[in-house]
């Protein structure tokens, strides 16, 4: 058994980065001023906030009074959704959106449609892809906002955003294109002028940074609604105390995550190939949920044992210290099948039987090699005995 | 400090053994206050007092009203056995709970027949003395809103304007030990619960299957242990590892009795920790007819195996009731918590409803059960549960 854990679960969330951790807990324990204080203390933090600001948004190559702050990406896809549909509605009542979104787009949503918006689901084609063309010809001159997420987190499949977005435009200029990038941000270039992207949600957990700590990149001259009323910070469009700690060290984990994007990548698709090839060599059976190796990213790999029970698979894994997830850890507690896998058309016992892995830069290759070798067998193991 | 007057119901009828039930529920009452300190319970004739701090009292009488053998709790005024005193502390009490307009009754229990006046002449007295002050206030004797009790004892008259039911029953320990068998569904906590209602101090018994079921299952077994125990007291939770014996039995019995081979081999295990814990008598979350391991049938081939009494107080229940039960004792929201448990594992798509015996036998002799259920008894984990939070 490996010592230490094997941490396959970097879609869910990702341990922080020791360089960003050591930040953090330097800015908890000296600058813990609020930065709407007129004292040093407090003009400090300010000083710290609006230099986070102004990095993550070089990160995005947008204006640094276009980043806002929120506590996440369920709080940034919320407050693009409700808040531009509830600002915006004298243009139109239509909403266009896919069935594999996150649940954080999804319910707001539907909350969108109680209040009287219509919203439009589209269906991807089996490996999870949208069809640019599909999406613009449902695009209607009442139509006010578009939200694809970027790279889907439970398949990795990549969606062609810029593409998205040019053929929308295109129908109708004035929709705004929201970009749910929490799974995508730092590893995939996104530069959301050339891409034609208005509004855009980050989430610093998911690049080894904090949790509780996300951004919404919104172009200048969109009008949103607050979800909070309060105090006025971020320009009224997000009352609360900022989380300085926090965000200095999600401007931090975006700066080191992005460095060498390449190589990272490079070696995601090694870890990718070897887990694949291990586990397709030994299991033939094994099916894979979503795009191949080219289409989809290399850091994210659903497959389906049909026939075994993810989560058993799960805690036959756990037992190596190795740790994967069923599906998404968003729903996997619900003993639903995955609205994701449902949407690209998985067969019932594909549903029930899928794991998802997700690596991340700090993963080794010794630990994927391990991973690679016990996957395999513990299959066998369960094979032999449940089905 | 206020006062807290306990009332206990069924057990003040059980002659020769009073004593050692009102000893039990004393202890039990202790216990649950743990940790509410400083407290004094003292105990007369057919009452217990408490005196606790006011920052307290509330989170105590909240506790007691989880304590078996307790028919209703009252936060009462003690006062000496002085009718102008009585009078005036009739009146406060009427005045916090005022409303103009109000009805109002007085009821005097006098047990202490050396007072120098009866019940109804002391009715009539602090009734005459409220109707004297400023207050705008009624006399109803069928219909009040306000009951106001006044017990004349031998230490003291107490007054009390509310009485907040106890959960009755009789006090957890009268009753011996039992050993409840725990899945991580609705019915067997509530099972458990009816257990500790009728005086049965429990020890629960879960099997788990790792890798099949992870923490999650063994973390929700014990979080209904916890709810239990804020019920039942402190409570021993054995951890048994079932994975051996459920693979041999995948691997060499006929499916469709796999649900029930499953159950006699716990029953067996179950039955010999209860003599390792000195305990007499097995409970399940059984009803009859739920599922289709539920038929007579199969709980004859269960009961087969154990000599000892095995209960199952749900036998009558519909799963509405069982549910409704579940709620009002707080267990639900942890029961529908999805985790696989080991039984809900490979549950064969057509179990078998009438096996014999036979068939039972000969499926159990193609595997070592004898080995295989010793050293699941052999390698239980035991944890202590404490009420409120703790385990050890």
């Amino acid at each position: 058994m490996m010592a230490r854990e094997v941490y396959l679960d970097n879609s869910s969330t990702t341990p922080m980065h020791p360089e960003v951790l050591k930040e953090m807990q330097t800015l908890l324990e000296r600058k813990y001023g609020n930065p709407s204080s007129l004292h040093r203390l407090g003009n400090d933090a300010e000083r710290t906030l609006s230099s986070s600001r102004q990095l993550l948004a070089e990160q995005l190559g947008v204006k640094s009074g276009e980043i806002y702050f929120t506590s996440g990406g369920t709080e940034s896809n919320n407050m693009a959704l409700a808040g531009i549909a509830r600002r915006n509605y004298r243009r139109g009542k239509h909403l266009l959106t896919s069935k594999i979104e996150h649940p954080s787009v999804l319910e707001p949503l539907k909350k969108l449609e109680v209040e009287g918006f219509q919203v439009t689901y589209l269906e991807p084609d089996r490996n999870g892809l949208l069809d640019p063309f599909q999406l613009a010809e449902t695009v209607t001159p009442k139509t006010i906002l578009v939200s694809v997420m970027h790279v889907n987190n439970e398949i990795g499949t990549i969606q062609p955003i810029a593409e998205i977005a040019a053929a929308i435009k295109r129908k109708n200029p004035q929709t705004i294109v929201h970009v749910d990038a929490v799974q995508s941000f730092t590893r995939l270039p996104l530069s959301p002028r050339e891409q034609g992207i208005d509004v855009l949600s980050i989430s610093a957990h998911k690049f080894h940074g904090p949790k509780g700590t996300g951004a919404l990149y919104i172009r200048g001259g969109i009008l949103v609604e607050p979800l909070l009323a309060g105090g006025e910070q971020e320009k009224g469009l997000r009352a609360g105390t900022e989380n300085t700690p926090g965000i200095a060290a999600m401007a931090l984990a975006a700066r080191l995550n992005s460095e060498n994007r390449k190589e990272k990548t490079a070696q995601s698709k090694i870890f990718k190939e070897k887990m694949l090839s291990s586990i397709e060599t030994a299991h033939p059976w094994a099916q894979i949920n979503g795009p191949r190796k080219a289409e989809g990213v290399p850091n994210i790999l659903n497959i389906s044992f049909p026939g075994l029970k993810g989560e058993i698979i799960l805690h036959a894994l756990e037992e190596h210290n190795i740790f994967v997830s069923t599906g998404s850890a968003c729903h996997s507690r619900k003993n639903k099948p995955s609205h994701v896998l449902e949407a690209i058309g998985a067969e019932k016992a594909a549903l029930d039987g899928a794991i998802r892995m997700s690596f991340s830069c700090m993963n080794t290759t010794e630990e994927i090699e391990y991973a690679a070798s016990k996957i395999p067998q513990v299959i066998s193991e369960l094979k032999a005995f449940m089905s | 400090m206020p006062l807290l007057l306990i009332r206990y119901g069924e057990i003040a009828l059980k002659g020769k053994n009073r004593p050692f039930f009102e000893k039990k529920l004393h202890k039990n009452i202790r216990n649950t206050l743990k940790g509410l300190e400083p407290f004094q319970v003292t105990f007369e004739k057919g009452r217990f007092f408490i005196s606790i701090t006011s920052e307290n009292i509330s989170q105590a009488q909240e506790r007691l009203q989880k304590v078996f053998g307790i028919i209703s709790i009252s936060r009462a005024a003690r006062v000496s056995l002085d009718l102008q005193e009585i009078c005036i502390e009739a009146l406060q009490l009427l005045k916090d709970n005022y409303k103009p307009g109000m009805t109002f009754k007085v009821n005097t229990h006098r047990s202490n027949k050396s007072f120098h006046l009866t019940s109804p002449k002391i009715n009539s007295t602090i009734g005459a003395y409220v109707l004297d002050s400023e207050l705008d206030i009624q006399v109803d004797v069928h219909n009040p809103q306000l009951l106001l009790t006044v017990e004349i004892r031998n230490k003291g008259a107490y007054l009390y304007a509310e009485e907040a039911a106890g959960p009755g029953g009789l006090p957890v320990g009268v009753n011996g030990k039992g050993i409840l068998l725990l899945s991580g569904g609705l019915d067997s906590p509530v099972a458990g619960w009816m257990a500790l209602k009728r005086g049965i101090e429990l020890e629960a018994l879960y099997f788990h299957s790792p890798p099949f079921t992870g923490e999650g299952s063994v973390n929700k077994a014990v979080d209904l242990c916890k709810v239990l125990a804020t019920y039942g007291g402190t409570l021993y939770f054995h951890l048994a590892p079932f994975t051996e014996l459920q693979k041999q039995i995948r691997l060499n019995c006929p499916e469709s009795l796999m649900i029930t081979l499953m159950r006699r081999a716990m029953l067996r295990v179950a039955e010999k920790l209860a003599y390792q814990r000195k305990a007499g008598v097995l409970f399940t979350g059984e009803s009859l007819g739920q599922v289709s391991s539920q038929t007579l049938e199969n709980l004859a081939a269960t009961n087969e195996v154990a000599s000892l009494p095995i209960l199952r107080p749900l036998i009558g229940f519909d799963k509405e009731e069982i549910i409704d039960r579940a709620r009002k004792i707080e267990s639900y929201d942890i029961s529908i918590r999805p985790f696989e448990d080991c039984c809900t594992l490979f549950v064969p798509p057509h179990p078998a409803t009438r096996p014999s015996l036979a068939e039972l036998q000969e499926a159990e002799n193609m595997i070592p059960l004898k080995e295989l259920e010793e050293s699941c008894l052999g390698n239980i984990e035991t944890i202590k549960i404490l009420p409120r939070g703790g385990e050890r």
